[in-house]
């Protein structure tokens, strides 16, 4: 961890075979290859994950805590996203999943889903408010947020500034179920890499209330162990509206704005926000935007096949009705984000616009020089960047191994041609 | 410094390349997002009249530190009547134009509002050029 550049999406060194798959993968252009490893600029990254996923190396991880970390509290709650019921079989029901997280060690339970349904009425009862200025964009997506602020900071303005789902469950805890207790650790069960980076550092919020991120995929064994033999009891308290938050359509749905735009998968994220940018959406009210393939299910931490455990919940949602009542309304609870989310300058050549200008001036010149193939041997992501990577100097040109070639094959030359005619008897004497 | 690109007036899928183009360099410069905002509606605007009335032609754009100037010209019919077309809801443009969510008649208008001048020359038969300038605040750094 180092301070506000923290990232949950990290490099093991030595798993890292330097083949540059990652890198054209990476929406912000953040890894380079150099020295043999691939490393992250953080104040690129939106930790969107997909570094990880395509790494075939699995090279690529996401820092969240392990299962003991819970063991310090005296009250330890479990703040499961509804992507965990989409992970198992139709034999375990979300109050079985529910009951065998107590069985871990958990003391409590409080569905993320539950906090869903509470977001998507303050959400909508605001874009009431706002009127038609949209459209708004969904602030539930860390790495969307993120890539708004190092990639498109002129739609910032235009986020719903209302917490996630997570922090809303973990604020529910702490200040409604176990009021001014110091006891009390609430664990978010995550689908996402973003979601452990916001725990931390949140957007919006100047604390969070999550004391810790559990990868869906480190509880994954334990509780499948566990589930089978686990005494069953109604504990759901969300209904289809909350659970479908975990998929793509979900939250548009539960919004219930007419004219929503849903797209999930951060390449088909970016193609809506430039249109957006080139003000081409003003019929549209409202953008579910999600940074993994088919939404949350997709995350990096999840064990199941996202399409298949998005076909798992939505068949939850047909059939199920909650077994216990709500306990919250959302117009009794602030769920307002607390500060505004602010553009980052990761993507500048310089600080200041001269220097800026001079760099990209030379750029241009070095971009036209290269073979434009965007091979990536020479470990940035396209030719383009690697033209601002020699700019900036942090590359040399003879990087590019097809700039290598052209160099041997002049200095070659050259060394013939000192050769030159054999010498004239006598001559320089 | 400047650039230069050829925009098509062939195909339709690659409309807007080359205002995606010029954002991105106004982001390498950390322009301030509200006049990179500006720019990017005003030149997509133009790019899309000149591929869709202008059939394609020549868009180049010229950056100082103060500000961006982007000039836009095509060899195409020409605006007849350029008072009528620079009134909001004013469209020549064809039904399967409409359908594709352009031509509403608010381009003009909106590159109006959005540059902090707006230049067209245009007369029937002899092609339209659309020249866009937008100050960039220096107060508004990324970030700031």
């Amino acid at each position: 961890m180092n301070g506000a550049s923290f990232h949950s999406v990290t490099l093991d060194p030595a798993k890292c075979k330097a083949c540059t798959t990652c890198l054209r993968f990476c929406p912000t252009e953040a890894i380079r290859v150099r020295k043999g490893r691939a490393h992250i600029a953080d104040e690129r990254c939106v930790d969107c994950g997909e570094c990880i996923r395509v790494c075939p190396n699995n090279a690529k991880k996401a820092v969240s805590d392990p299962l003991s970390a819970i063991e310090p509290f005296a009250v330890r709650v479990a703040l499961p996203a509804p992507t965990l019921y989409g992970q198992f079989d139709e034999r375990f029901s979300v109050d079985r999943i529910l009951c065998g997280l107590l069985e871990l060690g958990f003391t409590d339970v409080f569905e993320v889903a539950e906090a869903a349904e509470l977001v998507s009425d303050a959400a909508a009862a605001w874009m009431a408010r706002a009127g038609d200025g949209g459209p708004w964009l969904s602030s539930a997506c860390p790495a969307v947020v993120k890539l708004l602020q190092v990639r498109f900071p002129s739609l910032l303005d235009r986020l719903a500034p209302i917490m996630s789902p997570m922090e809303a469950a973990a604020r529910l805890v702490k200040e409604r179920l176990y009021p001014g207790r110091d006891d009390v650790g609430v664990f978010f069960i995550s689908p996402c890499a973003g979601k452990v980076t916001v725990s931390r550092y949140p957007q919006g919020l100047f604390e969070s209330a999550v004391d810790g991120v559990i990868a869906i995929k480190d509880i994954y064994l334990p509780l499948r162990a566990a589930l089978p033999g686990v005494t069953e009891r109604p504990m759901r308290r969300a209904t289809a509206r909350g659970v479908a938050w975990a998929h793509i359509d979900g939250e548009s749905d539960a919004l219930a704005v007419p004219r929503a735009i849903s797209v999930s998968g951060i390449a088909d994220v970016i193609g809506v926000f430039e249109a957006l940018e080139n003000g081409k959406m003003k019929d549209v009210a409202f953008i579910e935007a999600l940074a993994c393939p088919a939404g949350c299910v997709g995350g990096p931490l999840t064990v199941e096949n996202p399409y298949i455990a998005r076909a798992r919940i939505r068949s939850m949602e047909h059939r199920s009705a909650a077994a216990l009542e709500p306990r919250f309304r959302a117009e009794e609870l602030e769920l307002s984000l607390e500060r505004e989310v602010s553009a980052r300058a990761g993507l500048a050549l310089a600080p200041d616009m001269l220097k800026a200008m001079l760099l990209l001036e030379e750029t241009e010149l070095i971009a036209e020089s290269l073979p434009g193939l965007d091979c990536g041997s020479c470990g940035a992501p396209s030719c383009r960047a690697f033209a601002e990577d020699v700019a900036k100097g942090d590359a040399v040109i003879t990087d590019c191994i097809f700039k290598l070639r052209e160099n041997l094959r002049k200095l070659g030359e050259e060394l013939i041609g000192m050769e030159g005619p054999p010498p004239e008897q006598g001559a320089g004497r | 410094m400047k650039f230069r690109y050829e925009v098509s007036g062939e195909d339709m899928s690659l409309a807007g390349k080359a205002s995606g183009e010029v954002k991105r360099a106004l982001g390498r410069l950390g322009v301030s997002p509200a006049a990179i905002k500006r720019t990017a509606v005003c030149m997509y605007e133009a790019e899309m009249n000149m591929v869709i009335h202008g059939g394609g032609g020549v868009a180049e754009a010229e950056l100082s530190p103060d500000r961006i100037v982007v000039t836009l010209r095509d060899s195409g019919p020409g605006i007849p009547d350029l008072e009528l077309a620079m009134q909001e809801g004013y469209s020549t443009a064809p039904e399967w134009i409409r359908e594709m969510g352009f031509g509403a008649g608010m381009g003009l208008p909106n590159m109006k509002r959005n540059s902090d001048e707006l230049r067209i020359d245009s007369a029937p038969g002899s092609g339209t050029t659309v020249t866009i300038m937008v100050r960039f605040d220096p107060n508004e750094g990324p970030g700031a």
